[in-house]
């Protein structure tokens, strides 16, 4: 029974992990889009390119930020999580 | 003269190292466990742990204090050394910056802003020197987070706080709930943005350290004895990777973040608003001072 329960802690916490990085999407296509139309106006303005180009960079950073929400969330899952979740397993079942 | 202070600089960014050589233990493989506590001060309501991070925050600051010192002193009006050239540059980059971004009213920032950038350009940037970067720990740059959030709420308050409070109630005061949560999402993202893209990029490095590791070792497993053990392939490719994770994107968080400063505080700065209230009050001292010298002329 207990390796079933920590094979259950362990699992969850990998599967969990899996399924955050599906936000990784987000950011994708958000900062693809951004850079299209940031080469348009680049077409249409050749002489504007470094403007255009720093005005880019910070959005694409700043709308990277909810990518790296779910990077946070799955690396606590991965390397911090089994060992807080196994050590309330054993004060329970200590108990 | 000047000398000792570029020594001094260079210094404190050794002792770090030195301080990481004999009190950090070494660890084998994947260790992704966060800074290293050195000891622990005890006090009355919550611990205080000195980490690491911290450590390396204090030597990156004295570095950046020295460098300072040594770029700014024996300043002469003739026969400018480079040094002197190189810190007119960035007085003049700075005041610019937060002039075109803030407005006039505020380019007496240009001091604070200038060092929020400095600090965390050279905390992502010690990584390449081999040290822990202190912005891969959260404490440190939620610690900025809150400094930021303390000055966006001052200067929201300038008008007076009837006015901050209106604030929550536009366009509708049903979404007031939703503009306070905004509010304290401002520096929880600050802080998660700059501190989630320097530890991916430290994360990244040591998989590829340990990868290249093992790799090197079945490749060259025909050498004999301590030759095959020595990790042949991690000599350049790593420092290609770390050409993005460390220069390019340890530069460009540092300037997103002084850039967000400056944005929100002279975004949430009601300019009208003020500038009708300090009119209402010099027009009241005035008026007061113009029933004084009438009450004066009359009894004199």
């Amino acid at each position: 029974m207990l390796e079933l329960a920590i094979g259950i802690i362990l699992g969850g916490c990998a599967l969990g992990a899996g399924c955050a990085m599906i936000a990784g999407i987000g950011p994708g296509i958000g900062e693809g889009h951004a850079v299209a139309k940031a080469c348009e106006a680049i077409g249409r303005q050749p002489e504007c390119k470094g403007d255009v180009t720093t005005t880019m960079l910070m959005g694409c950073a700043v709308a990277e930020t909810t990518g790296l929400y779910a990077l946070v969330i799955a690396i606590l899952l991965i390397f911090v999580a089994p060992g807080r979740f196994v050590d309330i397993l054993m004060q329970a079942i200590g108990n | 003269m000047s000398i000792i202070f570029l020594l001094l600089s260079i210094l404190s960014f050794v002792s770090a190292i030195v301080i990481k050589i004999l009190f950090v233990p070494a660890s084998e493989g994947i260790d992704i466990t966060g800074a290293h506590v050195f000891f622990t001060i005890k006090l009355p309501i919550q611990d205080l742990p000195i980490t690491e991070a911290q450590v390396n925050s204090w030597c990156v600051m004295l570095g950046i204090l020295f460098l300072c010192l040594f770029l700014t002193s024996g300043l002469k009006t003739r026969n400018v050394s480079v040094r002197q050239l190189l810190a007119e540059w960035i007085v003049e980059k700075s005041t610019n910056l937060v002039r075109t971004n803030m407005g006039e009213y505020f380019v007496g920032f240009a001091p604070f802003v200038a060092a929020v950038l400095g600090l965390s350009a050279f905390s992502s940037l010690s990584s390449l020197i081999g040290l822990f970067p202190p912005t891969s720990d959260i404490n440190i740059t939620a610690g900025w987070a809150i400094l930021v959030f303390f000055l966006i709420t001052y200067y929201k308050m300038k008008a007076g706080p009837w006015i901050y409070l209106k604030s929550f109630g536009q366009p509708v005061p049903l979404l007031a709930p939703l503009n306070i949560i905004s509010e304290f999402a401002t520096p929880v993202s600050m802080a998660f943005r700059h501190y989630g893209n320097v530890l991916s990029g430290s994360i990244i490095s040591i998989l590829v350290s340990v990868g290249l590791t093992g790799l090197s070792k079945t490749i060259f497993s025909f050498l004999p004895g301590a030759l095959a053990d020595f990790p042949y392939l991690r000599i350049g490719i790593p420092a290609v990777l770390s050409l993005y994770f460390d220069l390019f994107s340890g530069g460009l968080q540092a300037f997103i973040f002084a850039m967000l400063t400056m944005l929100y505080i002279a975004g949430g700065f009601p300019a009208e608003e003020y500038a009708a209230r300090k009119k209402k009050r010099e027009e009241r001292k005035a008026a007061r001072a113009a029933v004084m010298n009438a009450n004066k002329r009359e009894s004199a």
